[in-house]
């Protein structure tokens, strides 16, 4: 029996643009996914903990600033030291062009641009993501917050 | 005469409309703005019950100032078209603003990096990836020195985006005036200085609500006596708006916040008519066209109606309103860039009908990128095209007495009045953020937005409508990291030439300040001088207040 799918949304960097994560991670909760948004400013560790102790199948980055390029690098290693390599990662945001191809080759799965409808990233994260099993009825859709990578404060 | 109105309207919903619409229905059964406003099919003389021509409307330049604040609207001086600018090295913003200043461009406004507007020096964590990306960085006042190299501050106006370390940043502005030889007295621009939009939407804060209120009323209190002409607030809805807030939204949150300021700088001691008139604003020009043009007239009716009942000011300078404004950054497309040229030309109109004091349009490649300098200047000329050819600047106030608009722009000021009373009954605006009230509502209404675009109840050209397959690509303005290097050894410099114990002596000046009552400007004018960079001088205040961290939540 599959379980619902568990996804840690974050917004690392110093960027104060929330509108999409939040967005997002109310679609992903009505899609019937549990999210867990980490708030802002978070750093590539402090998600990386966060993703560890929600036992995340999923992280979705939202970077608008630009700071990707040094993100993305230091998050995915930090997922390979700690063993979660099979945590699908996904980014939404601001990201040209030319920074695509650095990015999936870093193993960001989902690169989503402006004007992405929402049920297309969805439909990526239900069609990539790990299969989870567990108990029935173990988890019902809902949204927790965790603060510095500590669930529910 | 209104029964007469009446029977005649009735007549033509039986004998013209009834027909119409049997033969070819409408397109919609309701129709909404974009923030989901219901909008009647036709405004009449009946739609103006309830308001007085007189007392609500007025005259261009008079009490309630709905039709703007200057008698003659645009036929005295056009607004100040004003663009926001800044990326990389302050080197490189430089040489953008004199080419801007060389196109006709007649004010300046800085953007700054996220390190800056965050208070944090280049080489801190927190600031890898981020040096000169969205803005240009500043660390210290030897960049605020490049930054206006060869630029008289005494003969422009200049707007600057900071918010939590507005009161640093504006110590800099003021030791490169004084050192190019401009007394303060004559300075004239804007900080934007405001703090609770960061709160309720941007999220660029550094210390908590109150201590962060405090040095708020530290700036109003040094500016009434040594800047006078400074505007040392920019009360902002653009973010509020950006975050996904309604019309109506941006419109109350924003006064209220105006409100709030006004109210903590009486609580301070200071008179109401002599820092009230350095307030500004700072609205979205967003895309529906007639709430937008509401939005104006009922934001200026609302705050000389509050400062004159609520706070009793008696100067006719503290009853106007006097608001910049920017296109909409969020409706730009990265889809069929060139189609942001007319969503802008569009937007810009809206503020120019609705008596804007100043504006930015938005560049075309903005939803990519920061603009490359051919996409600013083609922003630019968009103003100068609605300026010098449209003709709207010849009348004062061209809608004012639609039934249409006054019907909207009354709506709005009533729903405005009803979001105070709910923000008064929380304790204030900073009780109501502390309790979460505004972010939640934006929260709501993008959402419910997103979910109207997604159901395509909300067209938006070139993204879930009229879609091309074949979209070529534009070219962008690409930052690298090299700023960041540069910055970098710029500070690694400065504090190795420094007198490094006049450093430490200012910024233990600036602790004890914050730790009493003393006005914090003077010892961060003193840090500034002394080459703190601003980092340590935001450090200073950390150590103090502390740093705020909201709780998350969707």
């Amino acid at each position: 029996m599959s379980r619902k799918l568990r996804v840690v949304i974050a917004k690392p960097g110093l960027d104060g643009h929330d509108r999409g994560a939040k967005v997002i991670a109310r679609a992903l909760r009505d899609a019937g996914m549990e999210v867990i948004y980490t708030g802002l400013r978070q750093t590539p560790e402090q998600i990386v903990s966060a993703a560890l102790q929600e036992d995340a199948d999923v992280i979705g980055l939202s970077i608008l600033s630009g700071a990707h390029n040094h993100i993305a690098p230091r998050l995915m290693a930090l997922l390979r030291e700690k063993g979660l390599d099979d945590v699908l990662v996904v980014i939404g945001g601001i990201i040209p062009d030319v920074d695509i191809p650095k990015l999936k080759e870093l193993g960001v799965s989902g690169i989503f641009l402006p004007g992405t409808p929402m049920q297309e990233i969805i439909d990526f994260i239900n069609a990539n993501a790990r299969e989870r099993t567990g108990p029935p009825g173990a988890s019902e859709p809902a949204v927790t917050t965790a603060r510095k990578g500590v669930p529910g404060r | 005469m209104k029964a007469a109105v009446e029977s005649e309207e009735q007549r033509w919903e039986r004998e013209t409309l009834g027909p119409a619409t049997r033969q070819s229905p409408e397109r919609a059964a309701s129709f909404t703005t974009i923030s989901g406003r219901p909008i009647d099919r036709l405004y009449t003389p009946l739609d103006l019950a309830g308001l007085d021509p007189a007392r609500d409307v007025g005259e261009p330049g008079a009490y309630p100032y709905t039709r703007g604040i200057h008698p003659t609207g645009y036929r005295g001086k056009l607004w100040t078209m004003r663009q926001f600018a800044g990326f990389g090295a302050p080197e490189d913003t430089n040489a953008r603003y004199k080419r801007l200043l060389g196109a006709g461009g007649t004010g300046l406004s800085v953007a700054f990096d996220l390190p800056t507007l965050m208070g944090r020096d280049p080489d801190h964590e927190l600031s890898l990836g981020e040096v000169g990306k969205c803005g240009v960085n500043v660390t210290s006042l030897a960049d605020m020195e490049a930054l206006f190299d060869g630029i008289a501050l005494g003969d422009i106006s200049t707007s600057m985006t900071i918010n939590s370390p507005a009161a640093m940043i504006f110590a800099m502005y003021l030791v490169v005036a004084e050192r190019q030889g401009a007394s303060w007295a004559t300075l004239s621009g804007t900080i934007q200085n405001d703090i609770l939009k960061e709160f309720i939407a941007q999220k660029e804060y550094i210390y908590p609500p109150r201590p962060s209120m405090r040095i708020i009323t530290d700036i109003f209190a040094f500016c009434a006596k040594e800047v006078p002409r400074w505007n040392t607030i920019s009360v902002s809805g653009y973010h509020i708006r950006e975050a996904g807030s309604t019309a109506l939204q941006e419109l109350a949150f924003t006064l209220r916040d105006g409100i709030e300021y006004v109210q903590w700088g009486v609580d301070a001691g200071l008179e109401v008519d002599e820092f009230v008139p350095r307030i500004s604003f700072f609205f979205n020009a967003h895309s529906d066209f007639f709430e937008e043009i509401a939005k104006y007239r009922a934001a200026r009716r609302l705050w000389a109606r509050s400062m004159r009942e609520r706070f009793g000011a008696k100067s006719e300078r503290a009853w106007k309103l006097r608001f910049h404004s920017q296109t909409a950054g969020v409706s730009l497309t990265a889809q069929q860039p060139y189609n942001n040229v007319v969503r802008t030309a569009l937007q810009a109109l809206s503020a120019v009908l609705g008596g804007t004091n100043s504006l930015h349009t938005n560049s075309l490649d903005e939803a990519l990128a920061l603009p490359t300098a051919e996409a600013a200047t083609l922003a630019l000329r968009t103003q100068q095209i609605i300026a010098h050819e449209s003709g709207v600047a010849n009348a004062v106030d061209p809608l004012g007495g639609s039934y249409f608009v006054e019907r909207l722009t009354k709506d709005m000021e009533d729903e405005a009045l009803a979001y105070f009373e709910q923000i008064d009954r929380l304790g204030g605006m900073v009780d109501a953020i502390e309790q979460g009230f505004p972010q939640r509502e934006i929260a709501e209404s993008a959402y419910r937005f997103q979910q109207a675009v997604e159901r395509k109840e909300k067209v938006i050209v070139g993204v879930n409508d009229f879609v091309q397959r074949d979209d070529p690509p534009i070219a962008i303005l690409y930052i690298d990291d090299s700023t960041a290097e540069k910055q970098l050894r710029k500070a690694e410099a400065l504090r190795k030439a420094r007198d490094n114990d006049r450093v430490a002596r200012a910024l233990d000046a600036l602790r004890s300040a914050a730790r009493g009552t003393a006005n914090v400007m003077p010892p961060i004018l003193e840090a500034v001088r002394a080459y703190a960079t601003l980092g340590e001088m935001c450090d200073a205040l950390r150590d103090v207040w502390g740093e705020y961290e909201e709780v998350p939540s969707i």
